[in-house]
């Protein structure tokens, strides 16, 4: 118990303290070791709940079970490896000026906060607090995307501000609906928003209200989630924002969004007795994917085309998780851990790059390869296993959403094999001449901290090849807590 | 059944949500934007008076905290700002013309309708006559929305993301007696640290484009042009 409170403690110290320190010199190594005791205490946090199951803090606030404390691991490691690559890069914006000493209290102050209320939203039990800790999350990062304060930036940030204030506004309304049937059947106490309650009483709450409050929570989170037609806000933000902000966007808010919508699906689904949400999940899924892959063409901002990325897969994993069943719901709790590795991973790589080039137009960007070969490699690799090529892990959780969609709905394999395609071939012919063209004259190489890139790429390419026994163990325990019954 | 059976409470109740429905109506109307301000104070007042009856009717004391909550941001802080905010970047004569005015109006008719009618199956009514109250404050929230559709000021637009707040606390009370006291604070703490956020973006937007008219922002798009 006490590792959580420190997870939960650590970063809401180092919060108030960047708000005033955060312009140092060193306040990147220092965000750099914070992230790092993060990271321990969640690992410890991590040991506990495997070894001895869930944790209901005494209050019954915090609730930790399979199913968020591996997210909770993937959030701190990857808040951490982002810290690494942050440090360096951060730097190099200091030096060529584009950000001042305010700005930079407010990047790392509001770097910690992003981190603690994401952490806060996968730990809480409360539901109303999930969406509270949802909220701080678009709050704490409004200003990171406007933080170079060109009109672009500026535009991105209002519209992702205006665009998921709204959107998590309808998830709010859900909340209260869930709330008022939950209060016909526990009158008067303050439980009737937790989710360890809820859920022993979820049969005997009023079907009709769950169902409206699902479509409002669907709505609310897949703004968030990035689920086409919500998604306009999410490619302006990944790609106007500082790299670093990108890659745990991309890497970790998606995710925090789609897990609070899953939990719904626990609630809601035994309770409704049919498989509306699923039916909602699979239907927004796959539009998000089709429509992603193919806007993927179109892109001529190198970090905006990524980000149409996340959103396709984003989408897929909303689609498996509507399929539900096991195999589909452990290719899913896969996928997260591979995409959000996976993702990150290109996005610090495309930070280096850009830096390299001076510009994140697609069209500028060339011969990385050659410039510099540690950067040029990574796009490629980082590429091949975001396309989801073998011998990496996205490939392996793809194929198993494959053959779970071929089980339930065969016909639906088709539209899934196609998007894959187009995506790929979209990808594929923006990267090639980034990656392998003709440099141009005086182009430099920069310092670049491949660290990060290297080890989650590795770990992507571990889980591809196998996946460890402890890992499949938990994700087969998450699995159980999804669906209720195990695939191994 | 006939409104003269219920309660008085209930019937108080019932009013202040029409009240609180009419004053989103002006809302969508109005173009003048300090006025636009006011009313916007005085859906907050509206709220606060609910709440304090909800408090006072049910005994949960715990309500009247949400509701010297809800006066202290609606009806003081978050006007006050806007209005020292709008004095200081000298837009307070602006009038934005909406487009379509009859059109807006007939749209947010439309929405109160609708509304009505996707609270209809629920069967189960509370002490309250709760699908009247659920229906209209489902129905402020989607005419704040549509002010955040028509309209093309920032100062407005966040008046409709405001009013929408108004509409989900105002959901809160009457269906359920309020949040758990730590999500209400939560959320109360999330409206402050919005309102002073878009304090901070009408200066960055004036710095970055100029003005405060989003139709000026049209520099990103969905696929190059």
């Amino acid at each position: 118990m006490t590792a959580l409170y420190l997870t939960l403690l650590i970063p809401l110290a180092a919060t108030l303290c960047f708000a005033v320190i955060g312009h140092w010199k060193q306040a990147g190594t220092l965000n750099l070791l914070v992230c790092l005791a993060t990271f321990g205490t969640s690992l410890q946090c991590a040991v506990e709940v495997f070894n001895h199951g869930a944790l209901l803090s005494p209050g019954k606030l915090f609730y930790v079970d399979a199913f968020n404390v591996y997210l909770l691991l993937l959030n701190a490691f990857v808040g951490l490896t982002t810290a690494v690559f942050s440090r360096s890069y951060m730097a190099h914006e200091v030096e060529i000026g584009r950000v001042d000493d305010a700005r930079m209290r407010l990047y790392h102050s509001m770097y910690q906060g992003f981190l603690l209320t994401m952490l806060v939203a996968l730990t809480t039990n409360n539901l109303g607090l999930l969406w509270v800790a949802i909220e701080g999350a678009t709050l704490a990062t409004v200003l990171l995307v406007s933080l170079y304060r060109t009109p672009e930036s500026i535009e991105a940030g209002w519209k992702y501000f205006i665009l998921c204030g709204v959107g998590i506004a309808q998830a709010l309304f859900g909340t209260v609906l869930i709330y008022f049937a939950a209060e016909r059947v526990l009158p008067g106490t303050d439980d009737a928003l937790l989710w360890s309650v809820l859920k022993q009483h979820a049969g005997e709450l009023e079907p009709t209200v769950l169902t409206l409050a699902f479509v409002f929570l669907l709505v609310g989170y897949g703004t968030k989630i990035g689920l086409v037609p919500l998604h306009n806000w999410l490619p302006d933000a990944h790609s106007e924002g500082p790299t670093p902000m990108s890659a745990i966007l991309s890497g970790l808010l998606l995710n925090i969004a789609l897990y609070a919508v899953v939990r719904y699906k626990m609630l809601i689904e035994p309770a409704l007795g049919n498989h509306l949400p699923g039916y909602l999940m699979m239907g927004f899924g796959m539009l998000s994917f089709t429509v992603a892959s193919i806007l993927l063409h179109r892109q001529k901002d190198v970090k905006r085309m990524f980000s149409y990325s996340s959103i396709e897969h984003m989408g897929l994993m909303t689609f498996a998780f509507g399929i539900g069943g096991p195999l589909a719901t452990f290719g899913a709790l896969l996928h997260m851990i591979v995409h959000s590795l996976t993702k990150s991973a290109i996005f610090v790589t495309v930070g280096h790059a850009a830096h390299v080039a001076g510009t994140q137009s697609i069209d500028k960007i060339r011969g990385l390869i050659r410039t510099q070969p540690a950067i040029g490699w990574s796009l490629l690799f980082g590429t091949i296993a975001i396309a989801g090529f073998p011998p990496f892990g996205v490939f392996t959780s793809e194929f198993l959403l494959f053959t779970a969609t071929m089980k339930s709905w065969p016909w639906l394999v088709f539209p899934l094999l196609f998007g894959l395609g187009v995506a790929f071939a979209g990808l594929f012919r923006h990267l090639q001449p980034m990656v392998f063209g003709e440099p141009p004259a005086g182009q430099l190489p920069v310092k670049a901290n491949m660290l990060p890139v290297l080890l989650h790429l590795l770990l992507v390419l571990l889980l591809g090849i196998a996946i460890p026994d402890v890992l499949s163990r938990w994700l087969d325990q998450a699995t159980i807590m999804v669906v209720g019954k195990g695939l191994l | 059944m006939a409104l003269t059976q219920l309660s008085l409470a209930e019937q108080l109740v019932l009013t202040l949500a029409a009240l609180i429905l009419f004053t989103s109506f002006l809302l969508l109307a109005q173009n003048r934007i300090v006025s636009l301000i006011h009313t916007f104070a005085w859906q907050g007042v509206l709220l606060f008076v609910t709440t304090c009856l909800m408090a006072a009717n049910s005994g949960r004391h715990h309500l009247f905290i949400s509701a010297g909550l809800t006066l202290a941001l609606k009806v003081f802080f978050i006007p006050w700002q806007l209005r020292r905010l709008v004095i200081k970047l000298d837009i307070r004569r602006d009038v934005e013309v909406v487009g379509g005015p009859s059109l807006v109006m007939i749209a947010g008719g439309v929405l109160v309708l609708f509304s009505y009618y996707v609270v209809l199956p629920i069967r189960e009514l509370s002490f309250l006559a709760s699908r009247n109250t659920i229906a209209i404050s489902l129905a402020v929230i989607l005419i704040g929305m549509l002010m955040i559709i028509t309209r093309r000021k920032a100062v407005a637009q966040v008046i409709g993301f405001m009013s929408l707040e108004n509409g989900l606390f105002f959901a809160a009370v009457v269906a359920t007696y309020g949040m758990p006291m730590v999500v209400e604070l939560g959320i109360a703490f999330d409206v402050l640290v919005a309102a002073i956020l878009f304090g901070i973006f009408f200066f960055q937007l004036r710095s970055g484009i100029g003005s405060l008219d989003v139709d000026h922002l049209n520099r990103l798009h969905e696929v190059d042009r």
